[in-house]
């Protein structure tokens, strides 16, 4: 089997932070690729959409709303009594789980694009979707708790919102949209031909990110490292299922089931940071990104295509 | 020549990224006239904290101001931040040009 690239370029990250490399992408340079990938996703998304009667997506966009709400609901239980995590901390990690990760998506797609298998191109506006219910739920389940201080779902509700990962996919979306195939011609060079490699440059910084997570692994325990790669699995199947119910395409099932399975490691953690700060940070990163961001982006991503074709020869 | 300083607090807190919003406000609410932030990375009881990324970032915040703003800084944030986010503060003895600043 040949090894997808950005997958390479990802295992050299986690090479480097294992050998104690001094390598790092500068701060500015990292900043700058996940504006590129947001916008690049949303101006994709967007252009395709242009084609596309909106109304007709709404049934299917209200289901991959519940979607979000649905899966943290399923997190939580196994958290709290499987695992025996506090309320707080297993509220905090459902949150995670319920919430999506962008760069898996960003793979996910380049990994369809190579095995030139087609998807709804409206896709990118499910991940605008997805990503706050979760959290939403997440945050009410950690309260249901008790004693978390008044959450300032003001100031959160902005943050989450308006934090630049919803703001450059919706608003790529928008421009694409908006501006159409023709008059976004003179930029595809840069925002759709250049995807893959750009994104390759940032999953070499995921990996010495993700990879710098495994320390926390040996203190956390074995039940999120099986958390962190079952669920994923159960989720992705939950999603695929989603997908076909809602009538996807394969590809765009087995991006449904890449979103649900996949988990937020940057819109989540700053979240409930500020609504639940007693939930420890270090236990929903190192599993969402020490564990369930590897997993998908090496093993589950093509576990998701065969799960989306299996469902849909049904 | 002789310089004559006056004398004020200088208040330092290191503390996660994810308070910045909410410690910029604060502290203003507390009396401070303003404030200084950067970033900063280093090791402390709640493990090395890298600053690899976005969502593991910390910050410096530093603080001009006089006893009484001082003190109460630092009691508000014993009582609101200590148990739950890795946070350090500590207050040193300065001497400013211009009292009328701070």
């Amino acid at each position: 089997m040949d090894l997808d690239p950005v997958v390479l370029f990802f295992l050299l990250g986690v090479a480097a932070r294992l050998l104690r490399s001094d390598l790092r992408l500068p701060e500015a340079m990292y900043e700058g690729l996940s504006i590129y990938l947001l916008l690049a996703i949303g101006l994709k998304g967007g252009v395709e959409l242009a084609r596309h009667p909106i109304a007709a997506l709404l049934p299917q966009a209200l289901c991959v709303i519940l979607l979000g709400l649905a899966l943290p609901l399923l997190a939580f239980p196994v958290l709290r009594y499987l695992g025996k995590l506090d309320h707080h901390n297993a509220a905090s990690i459902a949150a995670h789980y319920g919430s999506v990760s962008m760069v898996t998506f960003a793979v996910a797609l380049a990994f369809l694009a190579d095995h030139a298998v087609w998807h709804e191109p409206y896709m990118p506006l499910f991940v605008v979707l997805m990503e706050v219910p979760g959290i939403v739920v997440g945050i009410l389940i950690a309260r249901l708790g008790g004693e978390v201080r008044g959450v300032q779902w003001k100031t959160l509700a902005h943050e989450v919102l308006f934090g630049r990962s919803i703001l450059l996919l919706a608003g790529g979306l928008l421009i694409g949209w908006a501006a159409g195939p023709e008059l976004l011609a003179p930029q595809s060079k840069l925002f759709f031909d250049l995807f893959k490699a750009l994104l390759a440059l940032f999953m070499l910084e995921m990996g010495i990110v993700a990879a710098a997570r495994i320390r926390d692994l040996r203190r956390t325990g074995m039940f999120l490292v099986a958390f962190g790669t079952l669920m994923p699995i159960a989720f992705g199947v939950i999603g695929a299922i989603t997908g076909r119910l809602i009538g996807l395409s394969v590809g765009g099932t087995m991006l449904l089931a890449t979103l649900a399975a996949s988990a937020s490691y940057i819109a989540a953690p700053a979240a409930m940071r500020i609504a639940v700060p007693q939930a420890n940070p270090s236990l929903s990163l190192a599993a969402a990104l020490g564990v369930t961001f590897p997993f998908n982006i090496v093993i589950g991503i093509g576990l998701y295509l065969w799960l989306a074709q299996r469902i849909h020869a049904l | 020549m002789t310089m004559t300083t006056h004398p004020r607090k200088l208040v330092v807190i290191i503390t996660e990224g994810a308070l910045e919003n909410a410690l910029s406000r604060e502290l203003i609410a507390l009396g401070a006239h303003g404030y200084t932030i950067c970033d900063v990375r280093g090791r402390g009881s709640r493990g090395a904290r890298e600053a690899a990324w976005e969502a593991d970032r910390n910050i410096r915040f530093e603080v001009i101001c006089d006893e009484t703003v001082a003190e109460a800084i630092a009691s508000a944030m014993r009582e609101k931040y200590y148990d739950d986010y890795a946070m350090t503060l500590f207050v040193a003895d300065i001497g400013v040009l211009r009292p009328q600043k701070f």
